[in-house]
């Protein structure tokens, strides 16, 4: 047995009978034999309550920085689908701060497809929100094509501002559905005509690295700039198909090329743009909003 | 209580000055003659997975390199007391929880690079380096020698992986670490890059290469046949 395994404290004394106990029992557990069940389950116990302790320590020591890294990556992804700066500049909290700037926060309640000011903006949470009894809603079966089996009832769009005056710009919606391991949330950047894509992004998902992670992939999510989303019935119809567009044939422009060698992700992003832009999702705003044809922000609202 | 930590760095100081030829020789030798891919192949999924870019090798290198250090030494102080039984799982448990350590340290610190190397921060818990040196080194030796193996067996597997990284982010994109080497075609200059590089088969050429290189080098790495394929003619006896 080393020196450490003798009590350190004890020239010091302190006293409490309490200490003296537990040291007692640590000498009597340290000379068992190792083999013997007493010593393995204390071992056992010892060993996880020791490291319990050591990572929730850690965990919630790091949470605060944690919390404000994530809330700073929204709104990353929330300036650069709107094309607000580019990808490059993303990198930049102060650039990301000032182009939120000419964002407006509001809620939308999905049902009726119109703004309300009942809910709070800064403190409405729609992942928090689908999991509440008053504020989520269990997604009937036959319309949960996107597979997230819940969603909140409100949702939280934002309203981008052009240069100047008060002319809306673009329409950038929260979307989210279920790939192949993970749910994936992101935002898809609309133009102010409710029907083009300005582009997509997400900024929580746990795809396959290299295959369905490419969903993030710059690159591709580049080519979704200028696609339409609804066909002339009105329908959400934008999806990706296997292999790659071929960009002269008609209905190239509801065409997005597949992730190669991940199906069941690309699968996953057609199904949530089908449900988030259909009936069930943000179809009833769409629709209002494409009706009123709001030029400017006052419109819109 | 002050006094007891003083003295116990001094002794812990003492500990290293008294064994530095030791300590030299562990981090030195799985540099090369030791080397956990290059000679004990181990730990190769993460050398294909991380190796696209160098910042996030850089990244996944220290973390590996300190759970590995950390994990050999507090597995070594606590080795006479480790029933033979349960010693896998406790060694899994103080691994895991480093590494989960780690990952959150990354989270808050360095998000962008944690989230691209997603779950690969996780998976050092599945890294056979780690767990190979807590059961080679760390149950049989003290815990300040167990942990420098770990460093060098960390600095051994960081030296191939940021070679491979740098071939690969080099050829592949013709940046390193996000810099501008060569000017490919793409942005106007005159580099064509080659895409296989970016891809994870690359990195086992690489590894392949650099093998094949470290035992030309040194012979004695070689390993012995374990079949001798027979001369065809001397197989007259038939079946």
């Amino acid at each position: 047995m080393s020196k450490k395994d003798t009590p350190m404290n004890s020239s010091q004394n302190s006293g409490s009978g309490y200490k003296q106990k537990l040291d007692a029992l640590l000498g009597k557990i340290r000379s068992l034999p190792n083999d013997s069940l007493e010593k393995t389950i204390a071992v056992a116990v010892g060993v996880s309550l020791f490291c319990a302790v050591f990572v929730s320590l850690s965990a919630v020591a790091l949470r605060p920085l944690q919390v404000a890294n994530k809330k700073l990556d929204i709104d990353k992804n929330i300036v650069t689908v709107a094309g607000l700066i580019s990808e490059s500049e993303a990198g930049e909290a102060d650039l990301v701060r000032k182009a939120l700037t000419s964002i407006e926060t509001r809620i939308v309640d999905l049902e009726t497809g119109e703004f309300t000011d009942a809910i709070d903006v800064n403190a409405f949470d729609a992942r928090k929100a689908a999991g509440d009894p008053e504020l989520g809603m269990e997604i009937p079966r036959q319309d949960d094509v996107a597979h997230i089996k819940r969603r909140a009832k409100y949702a939280k769009v934002y309203l981008v501002k052009g240069d100047g005056k008060d002319k809306l710009d673009a329409l950038i919606l929260p979307v989210s559905g279920y790939g192949l391991w993970s749910t994936m949330y992101g935002f898809l950047a609309l133009e102010a005509d409710g029907e083009t894509v300005r582009g997509i992004n997400f900024y929580d998902q746990a795809e396959t690295p290299g295959l369905g992670g490419e969903v993030v992939n710059p690159k591709w999510r580049a080519i979704w700039k200028g696609k339409k989303i609804f066909n002339k019935q009105g329908e959400p119809v934008l999806g990706l198909i296997k292999g790659n567009v071929d960009p002269s044939k008609p209905g190239s422009e509801y065409q997005v090329d597949g992730l190669a060698g991940a199906t069941l992700t690309s699968q996953g992003v057609s199904n949530l743009i089908k449900y988030w832009l259909g009936e069930s999702g943000f179809g009833p705003f769409l629709e209002k909003f494409k009706q009123s044809k709001p030029k400017t922000l006052e419109g819109a609202a | 209580m002050s006094a007891v930590s003083e003295n116990e760095i001094t002794g812990l100081i003492d500990e290293i000055k008294a064994n530095q030829d030791e300590i030299k020789q562990v981090v030195r030798e799985p540099l090369v003659d030791n080397n956990p891919i290059t000679l004990q192949v181990l730990g190769i999924c993460s050398a294909l997975a991380v190796t696209s870019q160098l910042s996030t090798t850089l990244t996944m290198c220290v973390a590996l390199t300190a759970v590995t250090a950390f994990s050999s030494a507090s597995i070594s102080l606590i080795r006479n007391h480790i029933p033979s039984s349960i010693r896998i799982i406790v060694q899994m448990t103080i691994i895991a929880s480093l590494v989960i350590v780690v990952d959150q340290i990354l989270k808050a610190f360095a998000y962008d690079i944690a989230k691209s190397l997603s779950v690969f921060v996780g998976l050092i818990i599945t890294n056979c380096i780690v767990m190979g040196r807590a059961e080679a080194y760390a149950m049989k030796n003290p815990p300040v020698m167990s942990f420098f193996d770990g460093v060098g067996n960390g600095l051994g597997y960081s030296l191939i992986l940021v070679i491979v990284a740098v071939i690969r982010e080099l050829l592949g994109s013709g940046k390193l670490l996000g810099y501008t080497i060569l000017p490919t075609v793409q942005d106007g200059g005159w580099y064509v890059p080659n895409g296989l590089l970016l891809l994870p088969p690359s990195a086992f050429f690489i590894i392949g290469l650099m093998i094949w290189c470290f035992r030309t080098w040194k012979p004695e790495q070689l390993e012995q046949a374990d079949f001798k394929i027979m001369p065809a003619h001397s197989s007259e006896g038939g079946h």
